[in-house]
Protein backbone atom coordinates (compact mmCIF):
# COMPACT_ATOMS: atom_id res chain seq x y z
CA UNK A 1 0.00 0.00 0.00
CA UNK A 2 1.07 3.49 -0.50
CA UNK A 3 0.58 6.27 1.14
CA UNK A 4 -0.33 9.76 -0.36
CA UNK A 5 2.17 12.40 0.42
CA UNK A 6 1.02 15.99 0.14
CA UNK A 7 2.38 17.36 -2.47
CA UNK A 8 3.87 21.08 -2.32
CA UNK A 9 5.61 20.83 -5.71
CA UNK A 10 5.51 23.96 -7.18
CA UNK A 11 5.23 22.68 -10.50
CA UNK A 12 1.50 20.61 -10.00
CA UNK A 13 0.78 22.65 -7.01
CA UNK A 14 -2.38 24.48 -8.07
CA UNK A 15 -2.68 26.70 -5.05
CA UNK A 16 1.11 26.93 -3.60
CA UNK A 17 1.96 27.85 -0.32
CA UNK A 18 5.46 29.31 -0.27
CA UNK A 19 6.05 27.20 2.69
CA UNK A 20 10.06 25.90 3.86
CA UNK A 21 9.01 23.00 1.83
CA UNK A 22 8.92 24.83 -1.61
CA UNK A 23 12.09 26.88 -0.54
CA UNK A 24 13.78 23.27 -0.05
CA UNK A 25 12.79 21.89 -3.53
CA UNK A 26 13.94 25.34 -5.26
CA UNK A 27 17.09 25.20 -3.41
CA UNK A 28 17.34 21.06 -4.36
CA UNK A 29 16.03 21.69 -7.98
CA UNK A 30 18.72 24.82 -8.34
CA UNK A 31 21.17 22.54 -7.33
CA UNK A 32 20.57 20.08 -9.96
CA UNK A 33 19.91 22.25 -12.58
CA UNK A 34 23.36 23.59 -11.99
CA UNK A 35 25.24 20.48 -11.57
CA UNK A 36 23.78 18.74 -14.45
CA UNK A 37 22.08 20.35 -16.98
CA UNK A 38 24.01 23.82 -16.92
CA UNK A 39 26.77 21.44 -16.91
CA UNK A 40 25.92 19.85 -20.06
CA UNK A 41 24.81 22.66 -21.28
CA UNK A 42 28.43 24.34 -21.01
CA UNK A 43 30.42 21.01 -22.34
CA UNK A 44 28.37 20.98 -25.53
CA UNK A 45 28.76 25.05 -25.61
CA UNK A 46 32.64 24.65 -25.03
CA UNK A 47 32.84 22.33 -27.49
CA UNK A 48 31.22 23.87 -30.07
CA UNK A 49 33.12 26.83 -29.93
CA UNK A 50 35.90 25.77 -29.36
CA UNK A 51 35.99 23.31 -32.76
CA UNK A 52 34.16 26.65 -34.76
CA UNK A 53 37.36 27.67 -36.59
CA UNK A 54 38.03 24.15 -37.11
CA UNK A 55 34.32 23.52 -38.40
CA UNK A 56 33.88 26.42 -40.83
CA UNK A 57 37.14 25.96 -42.53
CA UNK A 58 37.21 22.58 -43.36
CA UNK A 59 33.45 21.48 -43.09
CA UNK A 60 32.17 18.05 -43.59
CA UNK A 61 34.65 17.24 -45.68
CA UNK A 62 36.84 17.26 -42.23
CA UNK A 63 35.66 13.72 -41.57
CA UNK A 64 36.71 11.99 -44.49
CA UNK A 65 40.15 13.12 -45.77
CA UNK A 66 42.76 11.32 -44.61
CA UNK A 67 45.84 14.13 -44.48
CA UNK A 68 46.77 14.89 -41.41
CA UNK A 69 49.76 17.31 -41.38
CA UNK A 70 49.75 19.75 -38.93
CA UNK A 71 52.76 21.41 -40.63
CA UNK A 72 50.61 22.48 -44.03
CA UNK A 73 47.61 23.04 -42.31
CA UNK A 74 45.79 20.01 -43.45
CA UNK A 75 43.73 18.48 -41.19
CA UNK A 76 41.01 15.23 -41.84
CA UNK A 77 39.63 12.88 -38.99
CA UNK A 78 39.40 9.72 -40.87
CA UNK A 79 42.23 7.86 -39.89
CA UNK A 80 41.36 8.53 -36.07
CA UNK A 81 37.38 7.58 -36.84
CA UNK A 82 38.63 4.22 -38.66
CA UNK A 83 41.10 3.61 -35.95
CA UNK A 84 38.78 4.19 -32.64
CA UNK A 85 36.12 2.13 -34.72
CA UNK A 86 38.52 -0.66 -35.62
CA UNK A 87 40.16 -1.20 -32.44
CA UNK A 88 36.50 -0.81 -30.46
CA UNK A 89 35.14 -3.34 -33.41
CA UNK A 90 38.09 -5.85 -32.74
CA UNK A 91 37.48 -5.30 -28.60
CA UNK A 92 34.31 -6.28 -29.12
CA UNK A 93 35.12 -9.33 -30.85
CA UNK A 94 37.43 -10.60 -28.08
CA UNK A 95 36.05 -9.50 -25.22
CA UNK A 96 32.01 -10.31 -25.84
CA UNK A 97 32.53 -13.89 -26.06
CA UNK A 98 34.82 -13.90 -22.93
CA UNK A 99 32.32 -11.71 -21.20
CA UNK A 100 28.83 -13.96 -21.75
CA UNK A 101 31.70 -16.71 -20.90
CA UNK A 102 32.24 -15.33 -17.54
CA UNK A 103 28.72 -14.58 -16.98
CA UNK A 104 27.53 -18.48 -18.01
CA UNK A 105 30.12 -19.26 -15.56
CA UNK A 106 29.58 -17.46 -13.12
CA UNK A 107 25.74 -17.87 -12.81
CA UNK A 108 25.44 -21.30 -14.07
CA UNK A 109 28.35 -23.14 -13.81
CA UNK A 110 30.59 -21.95 -10.47
CA UNK A 111 29.64 -23.23 -6.91
CA UNK A 112 28.70 -20.14 -4.56
CA UNK A 113 32.23 -20.07 -2.93
CA UNK A 114 33.88 -20.15 -6.12
CA UNK A 115 31.75 -17.38 -7.25
CA UNK A 116 31.97 -14.84 -4.22
CA UNK A 117 35.71 -15.27 -4.62
CA UNK A 118 36.14 -14.53 -8.43
CA UNK A 119 33.38 -12.08 -8.83
CA UNK A 120 35.11 -9.47 -7.53
CA UNK A 121 38.16 -10.20 -8.53
CA UNK A 122 37.04 -9.61 -12.17
CA UNK A 123 35.45 -6.52 -10.65
CA UNK A 124 38.44 -5.59 -9.54
CA UNK A 125 39.88 -5.28 -12.81
CA UNK A 126 37.58 -2.52 -13.65
CA UNK A 127 39.39 -0.42 -10.96
CA UNK A 128 42.32 -0.70 -12.20
CA UNK A 129 43.11 2.99 -13.80
CA UNK A 130 43.84 3.14 -17.63
CA UNK A 131 47.05 4.91 -16.91
CA UNK A 132 48.23 1.61 -15.23
CA UNK A 133 46.73 -0.82 -18.27
CA UNK A 134 48.51 1.18 -20.61
CA UNK A 135 51.80 0.85 -18.59
CA UNK A 136 51.42 -3.19 -18.53
CA UNK A 137 50.75 -2.46 -21.52
CA UNK A 138 53.91 -0.70 -22.94
CA UNK A 139 56.08 -3.38 -20.94
CA UNK A 140 54.06 -6.67 -21.04
CA UNK A 141 51.55 -6.64 -23.73
CA UNK A 142 53.17 -5.24 -26.16
CA UNK A 143 56.72 -7.35 -26.19
CA UNK A 144 54.56 -10.54 -25.87
CA UNK A 145 52.11 -9.44 -28.87
CA UNK A 146 56.02 -8.74 -31.02
CA UNK A 147 57.03 -12.02 -29.64
CA UNK A 148 54.50 -14.43 -29.11
CA UNK A 149 50.97 -13.84 -30.57
CA UNK A 150 52.32 -11.75 -34.01
CA UNK A 151 54.08 -14.49 -35.49
CA UNK A 152 51.93 -17.38 -35.59
CA UNK A 153 48.63 -15.06 -36.89
CA UNK A 154 51.87 -14.02 -39.37
CA UNK A 155 52.28 -17.27 -40.13
CA UNK A 156 48.92 -19.11 -40.53
CA UNK A 157 46.71 -15.73 -41.19
CA UNK A 158 49.35 -13.88 -42.86
CA UNK A 159 47.31 -14.38 -46.44
CA UNK A 160 45.00 -12.35 -44.93
CA UNK A 161 45.73 -8.65 -45.43
CA UNK A 162 44.77 -7.73 -41.42
CA UNK A 163 47.82 -10.26 -40.72
CA UNK A 164 50.24 -9.31 -43.24
CA UNK A 165 53.69 -7.85 -41.16
CA UNK A 166 56.13 -6.93 -40.41
CA UNK A 167 54.77 -7.18 -37.25
CA UNK A 168 54.99 -4.46 -34.27
CA UNK A 169 54.23 -4.52 -30.70
CA UNK A 170 52.41 -1.13 -30.38
CA UNK A 171 49.59 -1.75 -33.03
CA UNK A 172 45.87 -2.07 -33.48
CA UNK A 173 45.77 -6.08 -32.14
CA UNK A 174 47.26 -4.61 -28.91
CA UNK A 175 44.99 -1.65 -28.25
CA UNK A 176 42.05 -3.91 -29.20
CA UNK A 177 43.59 -6.42 -27.01
CA UNK A 178 44.17 -3.97 -24.11
CA UNK A 179 40.22 -2.59 -24.81
CA UNK A 180 38.72 -6.08 -25.09
CA UNK A 181 40.68 -6.57 -21.59
CA UNK A 182 38.90 -2.81 -20.29
CA UNK A 183 35.22 -3.57 -21.37
CA UNK A 184 35.42 -7.30 -20.06
CA UNK A 185 34.32 -6.30 -16.23
CA UNK A 186 31.48 -4.21 -17.04
CA UNK A 187 29.88 -6.62 -20.35
CA UNK A 188 30.44 -9.59 -17.96
CA UNK A 189 28.71 -8.01 -15.05
CA UNK A 190 25.87 -6.60 -16.59
CA UNK A 191 25.47 -9.86 -18.71
CA UNK A 192 25.03 -11.33 -15.02
CA UNK A 193 22.50 -9.40 -13.87
CA UNK A 194 20.80 -10.22 -17.38
CA UNK A 195 21.08 -14.07 -17.26
CA UNK A 196 20.48 -14.01 -13.46
CA UNK A 197 16.63 -12.05 -14.13
CA UNK A 198 15.88 -15.03 -16.30
CA UNK A 199 12.98 -16.55 -14.81
CA UNK A 200 14.21 -20.22 -12.99
CA UNK A 201 11.15 -22.31 -14.22
CA UNK A 202 11.96 -21.02 -17.81
CA UNK A 203 15.39 -22.98 -17.43
CA UNK A 204 13.95 -25.68 -15.44
CA UNK A 205 11.66 -26.33 -17.85
CA UNK A 206 14.32 -27.06 -20.50
CA UNK A 207 15.89 -29.17 -18.05
CA UNK A 208 13.30 -31.39 -17.30
CA UNK A 209 12.82 -31.83 -21.47
CA UNK A 210 16.24 -33.62 -21.27
CA UNK A 211 18.36 -30.83 -22.52
CA UNK A 212 21.81 -30.90 -21.54
CA UNK A 213 23.22 -27.06 -19.44
CA UNK A 214 24.77 -25.75 -23.17
CA UNK A 215 21.51 -26.40 -24.74
CA UNK A 216 19.68 -24.64 -22.38
CA UNK A 217 21.96 -21.94 -22.19
CA UNK A 218 21.72 -21.63 -25.91
CA UNK A 219 18.20 -22.32 -26.26
CA UNK A 220 16.80 -20.84 -23.07
CA UNK A 221 19.07 -18.48 -21.11
CA UNK A 222 20.71 -16.28 -23.94
CA UNK A 223 17.24 -15.92 -26.11
CA UNK A 224 15.82 -14.38 -23.13
CA UNK A 225 18.56 -12.08 -22.09
CA UNK A 226 19.74 -11.54 -25.69
CA UNK A 227 18.07 -7.40 -25.15
CA UNK A 228 19.66 -6.97 -21.99
CA UNK A 229 22.86 -8.47 -23.32
CA UNK A 230 23.14 -6.05 -26.36
CA UNK A 231 23.06 -3.67 -23.58
CA UNK A 232 25.76 -4.79 -22.34
CA UNK A 233 27.35 -4.95 -25.15
CA UNK A 234 26.90 -1.58 -26.51
CA UNK A 235 28.04 0.02 -22.98
CA UNK A 236 30.97 -1.85 -23.12
CA UNK A 237 31.62 -0.23 -26.76
CA UNK A 238 30.95 3.21 -25.65
CA UNK A 239 33.61 2.74 -23.00
CA UNK A 240 35.95 1.07 -25.84
CA UNK A 241 35.19 4.12 -27.79
CA UNK A 242 36.24 6.87 -25.23
CA UNK A 243 39.30 4.96 -23.78
CA UNK A 244 42.21 7.18 -23.58
CA UNK A 245 45.23 6.60 -22.37
CA UNK A 246 45.41 2.43 -22.66
CA UNK A 247 44.87 3.03 -25.90
CA UNK A 248 47.10 6.11 -26.38
CA UNK A 249 50.22 4.15 -24.92
CA UNK A 250 49.94 1.00 -26.92
CA UNK A 251 48.58 1.50 -30.64
CA UNK A 252 51.76 2.75 -32.34
CA UNK A 253 50.19 6.62 -32.83
CA UNK A 254 50.29 6.93 -36.47
CA UNK A 255 47.91 8.82 -38.30
CA UNK A 256 47.83 6.53 -41.63
CA UNK A 257 45.46 4.10 -42.36
CA UNK A 258 46.42 0.69 -42.61
CA UNK A 259 44.85 -2.59 -43.35
CA UNK A 260 46.82 -4.75 -40.87
CA UNK A 261 45.74 -5.30 -37.55
CA UNK A 262 49.55 -5.58 -36.70
CA UNK A 263 50.66 -1.83 -37.76
CA UNK A 264 50.04 0.85 -35.92
CA UNK A 265 47.36 3.20 -35.62
CA UNK A 266 45.77 6.27 -33.68
CA UNK A 267 42.47 7.25 -32.30
CA UNK A 268 39.90 10.02 -31.91
CA UNK A 269 40.91 9.66 -28.34
CA UNK A 270 44.39 9.48 -28.61
CA UNK A 271 45.35 12.14 -31.03
CA UNK A 272 43.51 14.41 -28.56
CA UNK A 273 45.72 13.05 -25.64
CA UNK A 274 49.30 13.39 -27.52
CA UNK A 275 48.42 16.50 -29.49
CA UNK A 276 46.65 18.90 -27.41
CA UNK A 277 49.64 20.50 -25.89
CA UNK A 278 51.83 20.28 -29.01
CA UNK A 279 49.00 22.62 -30.75
CA UNK A 280 50.58 25.95 -31.45
CA UNK A 281 48.06 27.26 -34.02
CA UNK A 282 44.60 27.95 -33.56
CA UNK A 283 43.02 25.74 -36.38
CA UNK A 284 45.41 22.59 -35.22
CA UNK A 285 43.72 23.55 -31.60
CA UNK A 286 40.38 23.71 -33.24
CA UNK A 287 40.65 20.69 -34.96
CA UNK A 288 41.45 18.76 -32.22
CA UNK A 289 38.85 19.96 -30.71
CA UNK A 290 36.34 19.15 -33.25
CA UNK A 291 37.66 15.60 -33.44
CA UNK A 292 37.00 15.48 -29.55
CA UNK A 293 33.30 17.14 -30.40
CA UNK A 294 32.80 14.05 -32.95
CA UNK A 295 34.31 11.45 -29.92
CA UNK A 296 31.52 13.00 -28.02
CA UNK A 297 28.76 12.82 -30.27
CA UNK A 298 29.70 8.91 -30.78
CA UNK A 299 30.06 8.23 -27.79
CA UNK A 300 26.37 9.77 -26.45
CA UNK A 301 24.77 7.83 -28.79
CA UNK A 302 26.43 4.25 -28.63
CA UNK A 303 25.64 5.11 -24.54
CA UNK A 304 22.16 6.70 -24.94
CA UNK A 305 21.64 3.38 -26.75
CA UNK A 306 22.82 1.49 -24.07
CA UNK A 307 20.89 3.30 -20.95
CA UNK A 308 17.65 3.04 -23.10
CA UNK A 309 18.14 -0.66 -23.75
CA UNK A 310 19.42 -1.78 -20.24
CA UNK A 311 16.93 0.50 -18.65
CA UNK A 312 14.24 -1.25 -20.46
CA UNK A 313 15.45 -5.02 -19.53
CA UNK A 314 17.21 -4.68 -16.56
CA UNK A 315 15.72 -1.34 -14.45
CA UNK A 316 19.34 -0.68 -13.82
CA UNK A 317 19.86 2.57 -12.66
CA UNK A 318 22.95 2.63 -10.62
CA UNK A 319 26.53 4.17 -12.49
CA UNK A 320 27.18 1.53 -14.48
CA UNK A 321 29.58 2.78 -17.11
CA UNK B 1 22.62 -35.65 -32.56
CA UNK B 2 23.30 -38.64 -29.97
CA UNK B 3 23.48 -38.46 -26.08
CA UNK B 4 27.51 -39.10 -26.45
CA UNK B 5 28.02 -35.69 -28.55
CA UNK B 6 25.63 -33.80 -26.64
CA UNK B 7 27.41 -34.71 -23.35
CA UNK B 8 30.93 -33.69 -25.43
CA UNK B 9 29.45 -30.37 -26.33
CA UNK B 10 28.32 -29.62 -22.94
CA UNK B 11 31.84 -30.28 -21.51
CA UNK B 12 32.73 -28.26 -24.03
CA UNK B 13 31.22 -25.40 -23.62
CA UNK B 14 31.59 -25.89 -19.89
CA UNK B 15 35.21 -25.56 -20.76
CA UNK B 16 35.01 -22.28 -22.65
CA UNK B 17 33.16 -20.60 -19.82
CA UNK B 18 36.01 -21.66 -17.45
CA UNK B 19 38.70 -20.97 -20.13
CA UNK B 20 37.09 -17.32 -20.58
CA UNK B 21 37.08 -16.68 -16.97
CA UNK B 22 40.94 -17.63 -16.48
CA UNK B 23 41.32 -15.32 -19.44
CA UNK B 24 40.28 -12.31 -17.81
CA UNK B 25 41.74 -13.21 -14.38
CA UNK B 26 45.17 -13.63 -15.97
CA UNK B 27 45.99 -10.16 -17.11
CA UNK B 28 44.67 -9.16 -13.94
CA UNK B 29 47.07 -11.77 -12.44
CA UNK B 30 49.73 -10.33 -14.66
CA UNK B 31 49.28 -6.54 -13.67
CA UNK B 32 49.16 -6.62 -10.26
CA UNK B 33 52.67 -9.19 -10.14
CA UNK B 34 54.64 -6.90 -12.69
CA UNK B 35 53.73 -3.87 -10.67
CA UNK B 36 54.82 -5.54 -7.40
CA UNK B 37 58.05 -6.75 -9.02
CA UNK B 38 58.86 -3.70 -10.43
CA UNK B 39 57.20 -0.86 -8.26
CA UNK B 40 58.40 -2.56 -5.15
CA UNK B 41 61.92 -2.02 -5.34
CA UNK B 42 61.56 1.39 -6.18
CA UNK B 43 59.74 2.46 -3.32
CA UNK B 44 61.41 4.52 -0.54
CA UNK B 45 61.07 7.21 2.37
CA UNK B 46 63.00 9.38 -0.36
CA UNK B 47 60.94 7.87 -3.17
CA UNK B 48 57.87 9.16 -1.61
CA UNK B 49 58.91 12.24 0.03
CA UNK B 50 61.53 13.95 -2.51
CA UNK B 51 60.97 15.73 -5.56
CA UNK B 52 61.75 14.25 -8.87
CA UNK B 53 65.63 14.35 -10.32
CA UNK B 54 66.32 14.27 -13.96
CA UNK B 55 67.12 11.50 -16.14
CA UNK B 56 70.14 9.21 -15.06
CA UNK B 57 70.58 11.20 -11.59
CA UNK B 58 69.92 9.12 -8.96
CA UNK B 59 67.70 9.44 -5.93
CA UNK B 60 64.94 11.99 -5.83
CA UNK B 61 60.86 10.82 -6.05
CA UNK B 62 57.32 11.89 -6.80
CA UNK B 63 56.53 13.42 -3.30
CA UNK B 64 55.43 16.10 -5.51
CA UNK B 65 52.87 13.80 -7.59
CA UNK B 66 51.47 12.48 -4.62
CA UNK B 67 51.19 15.76 -2.76
CA UNK B 68 48.98 17.05 -6.45
CA UNK B 69 47.03 14.11 -6.88
CA UNK B 70 45.56 14.75 -3.32
CA UNK B 71 45.14 18.10 -3.63
CA UNK B 72 43.41 17.74 -7.33
CA UNK B 73 41.50 15.17 -5.73
CA UNK B 74 40.21 17.68 -3.09
CA UNK B 75 39.18 20.17 -5.29
CA UNK B 76 37.24 18.33 -7.49
CA UNK B 77 35.66 17.06 -4.58
CA UNK B 78 34.75 20.41 -2.82
CA UNK B 79 32.87 21.01 -5.94
CA UNK B 80 31.90 17.83 -7.26
CA UNK B 81 30.60 16.39 -4.02
CA UNK B 82 28.13 19.00 -2.35
CA UNK B 83 26.48 19.61 -6.29
CA UNK B 84 26.40 15.74 -7.03
CA UNK B 85 25.33 15.12 -3.45
CA UNK B 86 22.59 17.63 -3.87
CA UNK B 87 21.10 16.90 -7.66
CA UNK B 88 21.16 13.07 -6.34
CA UNK B 89 18.55 14.21 -3.25
CA UNK B 90 16.17 15.77 -5.30
CA UNK B 91 16.00 12.75 -7.77
CA UNK B 92 15.54 11.18 -4.89
CA UNK B 93 12.83 13.17 -3.44
CA UNK B 94 11.20 14.76 -6.24
CA UNK B 95 11.02 11.64 -8.72
CA UNK B 96 7.84 12.33 -10.14
CA UNK B 97 9.01 16.11 -11.62
CA UNK B 98 9.82 16.77 -15.38
CA UNK B 99 12.58 18.02 -13.97
CA UNK B 100 13.68 15.33 -12.31
CA UNK B 101 13.23 13.37 -15.77
CA UNK B 102 15.57 15.44 -17.71
CA UNK B 103 18.53 15.81 -14.69
CA UNK B 104 17.70 11.93 -14.05
CA UNK B 105 18.53 11.43 -18.05
CA UNK B 106 21.26 14.25 -18.37
CA UNK B 107 23.27 12.84 -15.49
CA UNK B 108 23.17 9.32 -17.10
CA UNK B 109 24.17 10.62 -20.65
CA UNK B 110 27.12 12.50 -18.61
CA UNK B 111 28.48 9.12 -17.32
CA UNK B 112 28.94 8.42 -20.41
CA UNK B 113 31.78 11.27 -21.91
CA UNK B 114 34.84 9.84 -22.20
CA UNK B 115 37.24 11.23 -19.44
CA UNK B 116 39.33 13.21 -22.41
CA UNK B 117 36.48 15.22 -23.09
CA UNK B 118 36.47 16.45 -19.57
CA UNK B 119 40.03 17.56 -20.27
CA UNK B 120 38.78 19.66 -23.28
CA UNK B 121 36.11 20.83 -21.41
CA UNK B 122 38.11 22.24 -18.56
CA UNK B 123 40.44 23.67 -20.68
CA UNK B 124 38.11 25.85 -22.58
CA UNK B 125 36.43 26.83 -19.73
CA UNK B 126 39.70 27.22 -16.90
CA UNK B 127 42.70 27.32 -18.69
CA UNK B 128 42.15 29.62 -21.99
CA UNK B 129 40.12 32.17 -19.99
CA UNK B 130 42.81 32.18 -16.77
CA UNK B 131 45.63 32.15 -19.27
CA UNK B 132 47.15 28.82 -17.55
CA UNK B 133 47.36 25.34 -16.79
CA UNK B 134 45.90 25.06 -13.29
CA UNK B 135 45.53 22.70 -10.20
CA UNK B 136 42.24 23.95 -10.49
CA UNK B 137 41.38 23.01 -13.80
CA UNK B 138 42.34 19.80 -13.19
CA UNK B 139 39.95 19.78 -10.36
CA UNK B 140 37.07 21.14 -12.62
CA UNK B 141 37.99 17.99 -15.40
CA UNK B 142 37.75 15.61 -12.65
CA UNK B 143 34.53 17.17 -10.85
CA UNK B 144 32.88 17.02 -14.31
CA UNK B 145 33.67 13.51 -14.24
CA UNK B 146 32.14 13.14 -10.56
CA UNK B 147 29.44 14.93 -10.23
CA UNK B 148 27.06 12.63 -12.92
CA UNK B 149 28.33 9.11 -10.49
CA UNK B 150 27.86 11.14 -7.03
CA UNK B 151 24.24 12.24 -8.19
CA UNK B 152 23.28 8.31 -8.85
CA UNK B 153 24.72 6.79 -5.95
CA UNK B 154 23.38 9.60 -3.79
CA UNK B 155 20.02 9.16 -5.55
CA UNK B 156 20.51 5.35 -4.79
CA UNK B 157 20.96 5.13 -1.30
CA UNK B 158 18.31 7.49 -0.34
CA UNK B 159 15.99 5.28 -2.37
CA UNK B 160 16.80 2.53 -0.17
CA UNK B 161 15.49 3.87 2.76
CA UNK B 162 11.74 2.29 3.58
CA UNK B 163 8.90 4.06 2.70
CA UNK B 164 7.76 4.04 6.48
CA UNK B 165 10.21 5.91 7.94
CA UNK B 166 9.27 8.77 5.75
CA UNK B 167 5.81 8.27 6.41
CA UNK B 168 6.33 8.20 9.72
CA UNK B 169 8.21 11.32 10.03
CA UNK B 170 5.41 13.06 8.12
CA UNK B 171 2.54 11.36 10.19
CA UNK B 172 4.37 13.03 13.21
CA UNK B 173 3.84 16.32 11.74
CA UNK B 174 7.16 16.90 10.29
CA UNK B 175 7.57 19.30 7.11
CA UNK B 176 8.61 17.69 4.20
CA UNK B 177 12.14 19.14 4.25
CA UNK B 178 12.74 17.89 8.03
CA UNK B 179 12.27 14.20 6.90
CA UNK B 180 14.10 14.45 4.12
CA UNK B 181 17.32 15.84 5.86
CA UNK B 182 16.82 14.16 9.77
CA UNK B 183 15.49 10.94 8.41
CA UNK B 184 16.18 9.80 4.54
CA UNK B 185 19.66 11.85 4.00
CA UNK B 186 20.80 10.60 7.75
CA UNK B 187 19.45 7.23 7.15
CA UNK B 188 21.18 7.07 3.75
CA UNK B 189 24.39 8.33 4.27
CA UNK B 190 26.79 5.42 4.80
CA UNK B 191 25.27 3.87 1.20
CA UNK B 192 26.19 8.03 0.14
CA UNK B 193 29.51 7.99 2.22
CA UNK B 194 30.47 4.83 -0.01
CA UNK B 195 29.66 6.26 -3.47
CA UNK B 196 31.00 9.46 -2.89
CA UNK B 197 34.55 7.21 -1.94
CA UNK B 198 34.28 5.02 -5.08
CA UNK B 199 33.45 7.89 -6.87
CA UNK B 200 36.93 9.38 -5.20
CA UNK B 201 38.66 5.70 -5.55
CA UNK B 202 37.58 6.03 -9.47
CA UNK B 203 38.62 9.36 -10.53
CA UNK B 204 42.04 9.40 -8.61
CA UNK B 205 43.40 7.19 -11.49
CA UNK B 206 42.15 9.31 -14.29
CA UNK B 207 44.80 10.74 -16.51
CA UNK B 208 43.32 12.03 -19.60
CA UNK B 209 41.56 15.02 -17.87
CA UNK B 210 44.74 16.17 -16.42
CA UNK B 211 47.14 15.94 -19.67
CA UNK B 212 46.17 19.53 -20.73
CA UNK B 213 44.59 21.13 -17.30
CA UNK B 214 46.88 20.59 -14.45
CA UNK B 215 49.37 19.64 -16.66
CA UNK B 216 52.40 18.88 -14.78
CA UNK B 217 55.12 20.40 -12.42
CA UNK B 218 58.73 19.03 -11.27
CA UNK B 219 58.24 21.46 -8.36
CA UNK B 220 56.06 21.62 -5.39
CA UNK B 221 52.67 22.43 -5.34
CA UNK B 222 52.17 26.12 -5.79
CA UNK B 223 48.65 27.46 -5.57
CA UNK B 224 45.83 26.43 -7.35
CA UNK B 225 46.07 28.51 -10.49
CA UNK B 226 49.45 27.32 -11.41
CA UNK B 227 50.28 23.70 -12.97
CA UNK B 228 50.77 20.67 -10.45
CA UNK B 229 51.98 17.02 -10.87
CA UNK B 230 49.80 14.19 -10.13
CA UNK B 231 50.59 10.68 -9.99
CA UNK B 232 49.29 9.71 -13.44
CA UNK B 233 49.94 11.90 -15.23
CA UNK B 234 53.78 11.57 -13.87
CA UNK B 235 53.57 7.88 -14.68
CA UNK B 236 52.52 8.42 -18.39
CA UNK B 237 55.10 10.87 -18.48
CA UNK B 238 57.62 8.46 -17.25
CA UNK B 239 56.07 5.35 -19.18
CA UNK B 240 56.89 6.72 -22.71
CA UNK B 241 59.85 8.17 -21.47
CA UNK B 242 63.02 6.68 -23.08
CA UNK B 243 64.62 6.16 -19.93
CA UNK B 244 65.20 3.32 -17.93
CA UNK B 245 65.54 4.80 -14.70
CA UNK B 246 62.35 6.80 -15.22
CA UNK B 247 60.45 3.41 -16.40
CA UNK B 248 61.29 2.20 -12.90
CA UNK B 249 60.31 5.28 -11.65
CA UNK B 250 56.69 4.88 -13.14
CA UNK B 251 56.81 1.14 -12.06
CA UNK B 252 57.30 2.46 -8.19
CA UNK B 253 54.39 5.35 -8.61
CA UNK B 254 52.14 2.82 -10.34
CA UNK B 255 52.88 0.61 -7.24
CA UNK B 256 51.66 3.51 -4.73
CA UNK B 257 49.14 4.72 -7.38
CA UNK B 258 47.57 1.36 -7.53
CA UNK B 259 47.92 0.26 -3.99
CA UNK B 260 45.80 3.56 -2.78
CA UNK B 261 43.18 2.68 -4.92
CA UNK B 262 43.02 -1.22 -4.34
CA UNK B 263 42.83 -0.21 -0.22
CA UNK B 264 40.09 1.90 -1.12
CA UNK B 265 37.63 0.13 -3.33
CA UNK B 266 38.51 -3.09 -1.07
CA UNK B 267 38.05 -1.24 2.41
CA UNK B 268 35.04 0.49 1.33
CA UNK B 269 33.15 -2.82 -0.09
CA UNK B 270 34.46 -4.93 2.85
CA UNK B 271 32.71 -2.09 5.33
CA UNK B 272 29.57 -2.06 2.82
CA UNK B 273 29.30 -5.89 3.74
CA UNK B 274 27.73 -5.60 -0.32
CA UNK B 275 28.68 -5.11 -3.84
CA UNK B 276 28.34 -1.40 -5.12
Amino acid sequence: MKLRVPSFSILNGKSWKFTHDTLFQIFLGVISIISVIVLAALLLRELIKGSWPALSTFGLEFLFSTAWNPVTGEFGALPFIYGTIVSSMLALLIGVPLSLGIAVYLTEIASSRVRAILSPVVELLAAIPSVIIGLWGIFVLAPFVREHLAPPLMNYLGFLPLFKGPAYGYSVLTAGLVLAIMIIPIISSVSREAILAVPSLQKEGALALGATRFETIISVVLPYAKGAIFGAVMLGLGRAIGETMAVTMVIGNNPQIFTSLLHPGYTMAAVIANEFTEATDDVYLAALIEIGLVLFAISMVVNIIARVITWKYLKLEEGLS
Amino acid sequence: MNMLSRKAMDRLFTFFCIASTALAIIPLGSMLYTIFVKGFSVISIDFLTKLPTPAREAGGGFGNAIQGSFIVVGIASIIGIPLGIGAGMYLAEFPNSRLSRIVSFTADVLTGVPSIITGIFAYLLIVLRFGGFSALAGGVALATMMIPFIVRTTEEAMKLVPAELREASLALGAPRWKTSLAVVLSTARFGIITGVLLTIARIAGETAPLLFTAFNNRFWFDGVMNPVATLPVMIYTYAISPFEDWHAQAWGSALVLVAMILVLNIGIKLAAGRRW
